[in-house]
C-alpha cells in the first residue's frame, strides 16, 4: 500500500488527543514460564488512548503488538502472567476477574481479527452469531434483535442484509467475513475496537474498504481503536497515533504525521525505508539486515542494538529509557539524532 | 422423507446417501432395530419354549436356523436376542459417549491441571488391554446386564474423551473461539456451543465403529458368562450354549454367530457413511 504519500492531509486532521484518556496502560508486561525461566512477551508497555481515537501499534513479526493487544482484556493463551495496570474509564482491567471481564468485553471493549476466515464459527449462520451478540449483552428481545442485526449488517455495508442472515460464513468473500465479524463486534456499542491486523488477510482494494469502513465508524459512533498492524501504509492511511514496538517493547510512539516525518529511532527509521516508494523497478528494497532477538536470549543492553548500524559502547550495555524527544513525541534510543535527515528529503 | 426435503440436502451428503456402504449399512441397521423393536412379529416361536419333540434338529423349512438342545427354535432365539444386543451396543456405549465428550470437552478448552489429572487417568486406563480391565470390574461388580454397562462405560468413557480433548484442542486454536471470549461469553457457552458442534464429528464416527465392537464385547462376555444370563437369548450366550455340540449341531453357534458378523458389518459400514457425509469436503 502506498498511503504514506497521504501523511500531509492526516496531519491537519489530528484530534487533540491531550484529553483525558479513555484507556490508560502503564508498565504492562505479559509473561509466560518455560522450562522455569520467564519469558516476557510484552515488557513494560505504557500508552494513553483518547476517546474516538484510532492508535496503531507497529512492529514486525513477534514484537508483541498482538500480545499486547490480547493482554488488555485478558485473553492470553496459554495462560500467561499479566503485570502493570489498564486502566479502562477508571478500572483495572488486570486485577478484574472473569466474571467481571465478561461484563466489559464485548460490551465496551470489542475486538477483530486477522483472519475473517477462521473467526466466525462455521456452523452457525451469520444471524446467530450477531443476535447470541445482542442477546449476551444486551435486554433487546427476539424482534428487536433481528431488526438491530440487519441495521449492523447495513452500518457494515452488507448488501442485501436482511436476506442474507441466514447464509453461513462460506457463502461470504473474505472482505464480506470481515465485514460482519465487524458488525458482530460492533453489536453492543463499544467504546473501544481492537483490531489485530484486520486488513492482513485482504486484499488491497478490500483494505481500503475495511480501513475506510473502521475510520467512519470511528467519527460516526466516537469509538476510539487500537489497530494492530505490520503495514505503515495502513498505518499513515488510518491512524492518529502510532506507536512502535520491537522486541516487546514500545520504543517509539507520537503522532503520526512526527512519526513518519521525523523518526527518531533507528528502527522506525528502517521500517519506513523499508516501505518501496516510487524507486524505479529492479532496484533492490531496502531491509534491516538480522532478526529480532528470542524471548529467551535478549541482549542485556538495547534490544535493536545487536541490528543497529549506528550502536555504540552504551548501547550494547544499557537498555535506554523511554523519554520525550518532542512534543507527544517519545522514543527509546541512547543516541537520539535529531539532524538525521526526515525521510521526505530521502527520496 | 419426501423428495422435496432429499433434494434440499448439500450435494455431499447426497453423494453419501448413495453409496452402497450406507445402502447396505443402512439396511443392515434398520432391520436390527426393527427386530430388536418388535421381536415377536418376526419370530416364528416363543424363544424360551421348549419343544422335547424336536431336539437339536438341523436347519428345515419349520426350523430354519435348526433347534438347540432343549428343542427351542434358534431363529427365534437369534431375532429375541437383537433386542438384548442392540440394547448393549446402545447403553454400553451412550453413556461413555456423554461422560467423555462432556469431560474431554472441558480439559480440552480449560487445560492446566485439569488436563494434567485426565491425561494420568488415561494412561492409567490405556495401560490395560480393554477386555481385562472390564471383566475385572465386571468381577468385582458381579455378572449381569446392568454391571457389564457399568463395567464397560467405566472403561469406554476415556477413549470418547481422549479423542474429544484433542479435537476441542484443535479447535480451540481457532479464532471464533478468541472472538467468543473477546465477547465476552461463558466458557460453558464457548464450549458446549460454538466448540462442540464443530469438533463432535470424529466422535460420533468412533461411536459407530464402538457400537459394533460394543456388540462383540457384550457376546465375549455373555459367552463367558459375565454379561447375559441364560435363558436369557443373547448372541454369546447362545454360542457358549452351543459349544459343547459343535460337532454335532453346529447350527446352533454358527447362526448367532453371523448375527454378530452382520450387525457388525452394518455398524461398521454406517460409521463410513456417516464419516464421509461429515468429513469437511474442498
Amino acid at each position: 500500500m502506498s498511503g504514506l504519500i497521504q501523511r500531509e492531509s492526516r496531519e491537519n486532521a489530528l484530534p487533540e488527543t491531550a484529553n483525558r484518556p479513555a484507556l490508560s496502560v502503564q508498565g504492562l508486561s505479559t509473561s509466560f514460564t518455560k522450562q522455569g525461566r520467564d519469558l516476557k512477551a510484552v515488557n513494560n508497555v505504557s500508552f494513553d488512548l483518547a476517546p474516538g481515537e484510532i492508535l496503531g501499534l507497529v512492529g514486525e513479526s513477534g514484537s508483541g503488538k498482538s500480545i499486547t493487544l490480547r493482554s488488555l482484556i485478558g485473553i492470553v493463551r496459554p495462560q500467561g502472567r499479566i503485570d502493570g495496570s489498564v486502566l479502562w474509564k477508571g478500572r483495572n482491567l488486570v486485577t478484574m476477574n472473569e466474571p467481571q471481564l465478561r461484563k466489559i468485553r464485548g460490551r465496551e471493549i470489542a475486538m477483530i481479527f486477522q483472519e475473517p476466515m477462521s473467526s466466525l464459527n462455521p456452523l452457525l449462520t451469520i444471524g446467530l452469531q450477531i443476535t447470541e451478540n445482542l442477546k449476551a449483552h444486551t435486554s433487546l428481545g427476539r424482534q428487536e434483535r433481528q431488526k438491530r442485526a440487519i441495521e449492523l449488517l447495513d452500518l457494515v455495508g452488507i448488501p442485501a442484509a436482511a436476506s442474507r442472515l441466514d447464509d453461513y460464513p462460506h457463502q461470504f468473500s473474505g472482505g464480506m467475513r470481515q465485514r460482519v465479524m465487524i458488525a458482530i463486534a460492533l453489536a453492543s456499542n463499544p467504546e473501544l475496537l481492537l483490531a489485530d491486523e484486520p486488513t492482513t488477510a485482504l486484499d488491497v482494494t478490500i483494505q481500503d474498504q475495511i480501513l475506510r469502513l473502521i475510520m467512519d465508524l470511528r467519527t460516526e459512533l466516537n469509538m476510539a481503536v487500537i489497530l494492530v498492524t505490520h503495514d505503515l501504509g495502513v498505518v499513515a492511511q488510518s491512524c492518529d497515533r502510532v506507536a512502535v514496538m520491537y522486541a516487546g517493547r514500545i520504543i517509539e510512539s507520537g503522532s503520526v504525521g512526527t512519526i513518519l516525518k521525523a523518526p527518531q529511532h533507528p528502527y522506525t527509521l528502517g521500517l519506513l525505508q523499508s516501505v518501496p516508494q516510487d524507486q524505479p523497478p529492479r532496484t533492490p528494497l531496502f531491509s534491516i539486515d538480522g532478526t529480532p532477538p528470542a524471548l529467551d536470549d535478549m541482549p542485556t543492553g538495547c534490544a535493536f542494538a545487536p541490528r543497529c548500524q549506528q550502536a555504540q559502547g552504551t548501547c550494547l550495555e544499557s537498555a535506554p529509557d523511554f523519554s520525550l524527544v518532542g512534543s507527544g513525541h517519545a522514543a527509546a534510543c541512547h543516541i537520539l539524532e535529531t539532524a538525521r535527515p526526515s525521510l521526505g528529503e530521502n527520496k | 422423507m419426501t423428495a422435496l426435503t432429499l433434494s434440499r440436502l448439500p450435494a455431499p451428503v447426497l453423494q453419501a446417501l448413495a453409496r452402497p456402504a450406507f445402502l447396505i449399512g443402512g439396511g443392515i441397521i434398520l432391520m436390527s432395530t426393527l427386530f430388536a423393536l418388535f421381536p415377536a412379529a418376526f419370530a416364528p416361536y416363543d424363544p424360551l419354549a421348549f419343544n422335547y419333540a424336536a431336539i437339536q434338529q438341523p436347519p428345515s423349512l419349520a426350523h430354519p436356523f435348526g433347534t438347540d438342545n432343549f428343542g427351542r427354535d434358534i431363529l427365534s432365539r437369534v431375532i429375541w436376542a437383537y433386542r438384548i444386543d442392540m440394547m448393549i451396543a446402545l447403553f454400553a456405549t451412550i453413556f461413555a459417549l456423554l461422560i467423555g465428550v462432556t469431560a474431554g470437552s472441558l480439559v480440552g478448552y480449560h487445560g492446566g491441571w485439569a488436563d494434567t489429572i485426565f491425561g494420568r487417568c488415561v494412561d492409567a486406563v490405556i495401560t490395560f488391554p480393554f477386555l481385562v480391565l472390564v471383566i475385572a470390574v465386571v468381577a468385582m461388580l458381579g455378572p449381569g446386564l446392568i454391571n457389564m454397562f457399568v463395567a464397560i462405560t467405566l472403561v469406554n468413557w476415556v477413549y470418547y474423551a481422549r479423542l474429544m480433548r484433542a479435537e476441542v484442542m484443535t479447535q480451540t486454536a481457532h479464532d471464533y473461539v478468541s472472538a467468543g471470549r473477546v465477547m465476552g461469553y461463558s466458557s460453558g457457552r464457548i464450549i458446549f456451543r460454538h466448540i462442540l458442534p464443530n469438533a463432535i464429528t470424529p466422535v460420533l464416527t468412533f461411536w459407530m465403529t464402538d457400537m459394533a465392537l460394543a456388540i462383540l464385547l457384550g457376546s465375549s462376555l455373555g459367552y463367558l458368562g459375565l454379561g447375559a444370563q441364560p435363558p436369557l437369548a443373547e448372541w454369546g450366550v447362545l454360542i457358549a450354549e452351543g459349544r459343547n455340540f459343535i460337532f454335532t449341531a453346529w447350527w446352533m453357534s454358527l447362526c448367532p454367530g453371523i448375527a454378530i458378523v452382520l450387525t457388525g458389518l452394518g455398524f461398521s459400514l454406517l460409521g463410513d457413511a456417516v464419516a464421509d457425509m461429515l468429513r469437511p469436503k474442498g
